[in-house]
């Protein structure tokens, strides 16, 4: 079903909200990771506020959707969204990165309802959402595993292994999203290890692929459902994004990757983003 | 005599009667490794995935988070360095329930040499926060610890031999109990204090010993994390001194978990039987045991020099 103009717009204020949340946050604390953060803001709105079976309230719940944030350095989208779904208060997000909080530097399963899987060290979520997609189908369960991957995490090798894999055993309840923002740490992808043809490449791996704006809240819905609507493999959504999207001097910056916030910066930010200091 | 590879493999096929929740995952060496055998009694839970040891231990961790308790398969070197980030990243920092199981363990497989030798992965295993580290020592043994690592909710590395290991326990004696040592001979003058294929060698060195009038105290020290401190203080301060024998390299492994006893709670002399840090060869397995220093007369050796020091 296409998204409603109201469901749209209500969408567009939550991306909103969470980008001036992420930069408030990073302002405070002066550590953490704007640039894949701001990236991956309309995927993980769409995902949490229109697309999976989550709640709250029972974060623990078997039949659950699960979500796996494989580029775990993307903590801060990943935490202002659980506290905008209402998992803990928005306070905590002041805590960020600081010594006995809960939000550690990055997704700790332990520490935080709503995480599905503690990550960090690049390359191993997707082999993780096989392994859960492969459970749901033996338990007969019927909720769905969403892995975000980062673009340059695809150059760590075992992804390619967890590609096969999730073929071999037809896991149509699995679906990878790609944050493909074109840059990494050290530079853009192309220049540190091009990723090639990545359409090709997923569908040589016998992968449905979809590819959208990921920016564009409706192309991701669309995106989703018909991922969703697969029926004999697993889909991979190659979603098109600018790094540090919605902050002028962030955009398509590796700079901007993991660094401190200024304070002129800051009241840039918040002013491009149309919040209120 | 079963090979401890076979014992393993029969082993998981019972647990898998017993408890459904239980899966099983190899990455292409299920002939090797006896998995093989969980896979033809439960075809829909036994994932082969390829060689892509890190794959498996990540799919692992994903069937762990879905409440199932995976045993994950391969070579003992394989699994400590192909498959340590997510051992490491997911496995034990996230606690979750996954039984690593390396088999092949020391210089069991003798043949292929030291490119497959595993003489590292006790340290690199016993250095991992909330990792448990069990190194049996005969078919009863590795029998008993299947069962036990079933039991027990967490992640544990399984260290298991290729061979046919003389027995030290049989049908109706082998306690085994993770992170309780046992004591198979009591004794006076000196502890010995062994797993998985040293054990049966200190208990032949025990007998030696007995004709010089040494009388030895012989311990299976199985599990290596969490190592039984109590017994290994309370048996130090009865015999004075104390000799560790493994099939690994003597960096970080049993006699490094001894020796940390030791230096804080009970110093006395200490020696060491092991792999002195080098990488093995080719060759018959009794031969590099007696060329690389496990056999019955290098525990004897170090025995005699721990007691000089006396």
């Amino acid at each position: 079903m296409a998204l409603t103009v109201e469901k749209v717009s209500q969408l567009q204020d939550i991306t909103k909200k969470m980008r001036i949340d992420i930069i408030d946050t990073l302002y405070k604390v002066q550590t953490g990771h704007p640039g894949g953060s701001l990236s991956a803001v309309e995927i993980m709105t769409t995902l949490y506020f229109n697309h999976m079976r989550v709640d709250c309230a029972t974060p623990g719940c078997p039949d659950r959707d699960r979500f796996i944030a494989s580029k775990g350095h993307c903590a801060p989208v990943v935490y202002t969204t659980l506290a905008c779904k209402g998992y803990f208060p928005a306070e905590e997000l002041g805590n960020l990165r600081q010594l006995g909080c809960m939000l550690q530097g990055h997704p700790d399963m332990k520490r935080i309802p709503g995480i599905d899987l503690s990550t960090g060290s690049l390359g191993l979520g997707l082999s993780v959402g096989v392994g859960l997609a492969v459970s749901a189908k033996m338990d007969n369960k019927d909720y769905n595993t969403y892995v975000l991957l980062g673009d340059g995490e695809l150059q760590e090798g075992q992804n390619w292994e967890a590609f096969m894999a999730g073929a071999k055993y037809k896991l149509n309840n699995l679906i990878a999203i790609v944050d493909y923002n074109g840059v990494q740490l050290d530079g853009t992808v192309d220049d540190v290890m091009p990723l090639g043809d990545l359409r090709k490449k997923f569908e040589a791996f016998d992968w449905h692929v979809i590819e959208c704006d990921g920016h564009d809240l409706v192309a991701l819905d669309k995106a989703f459902d018909a991922a969703k609507q697969e029926k004999g493999m697993p889909s991979v959504i190659i979603a098109k994004t600018v790094k540090g999207k919605g902050v002028s001097f962030m955009e398509g910056k590796n700079t901007w990757h993991g660094k401190a916030i200024g304070k002129q910066e800051y009241e840039t930010a918040i002013a491009e983003l149309g919040g209120s200091i | 005599m079963k090979a401890m590879r076979e014992a393993y493999g029969e082993a998981l096929v019972e647990l898998g009667k017993k408890n459904p929740q239980v899966v099983a995952l190899d990455a292409d060496v299920s002939g090797s490794t006896r998995s093989a055998l969980f896979g033809q009694a439960f075809p829909d839970r036994f994932f082969n995935v390829g060689i892509a040891e890190g794959n498996m231990a990540a799919m692992a961790a994903g069937f762990a988070l879905a409440d199932k308790i995976p045993f994950i398969n391969t070579f003992a070197f394989l699994m400590a360095v192909r498959a340590t980030d997510p051992i490491r990243s997911l496995i034990a920092y996230n606690k979750l329930n996954v039984k690593v199981v390396g088999a092949y363990g020391g210089f069991s497989d003798s043949y292929d040499g030291g490119s497959h030798q595993a003489i590292e992965d006790v340290a690199i295993m016993r250095s991992l926060p909330n990792m448990k580290v069990v190194v049996p020592c005969d078919e009863y043994s590795a029998r008993a610890s299947v069962e036990a690592l079933a039991e027990y909710h967490g992640p544990v590395y399984l260290r298991l031999s290729r061979n046919e290991v003389p027995p030290v326990y049989n049908e109706t004696n082998c306690p085994f109990v993770i992170g309780k040592g046992n004591v198979l001979a009591e004794g006076k003058n000196v502890t010995i204090i062994a797993n998985g294929h040293m054990v049966h060698l200190a208990m032949e060195a025990r007998k030696l010993l007995l004709a010089e009038g040494i009388d030895a105290e012989v311990i299976d020290m199985h599990t290596v994390k969490p190592i039984d401190s109590e017994l290994v203080i309370k048996s130090a301060a009865k015999t004075g001194a104390v000799v560790t024998a493994e099939e690994a390299n003597i960096i970080g492994g049993l006699g490094s978990a001894v020796a940390e006893v030791l230096v804080a709670n009970k110093p006395v002399p200490m020696e060491f039987v092991g792999v002195k840090d080098v990488f093995g060869e080719s060759g018959a397995y009794n031969q590099l045991l007696v060329k690389y220093g496990l056999d019955t007369p290098s525990i004897v050796e170090a025995v005699r020099r721990v007691i000089a020091k006396k």
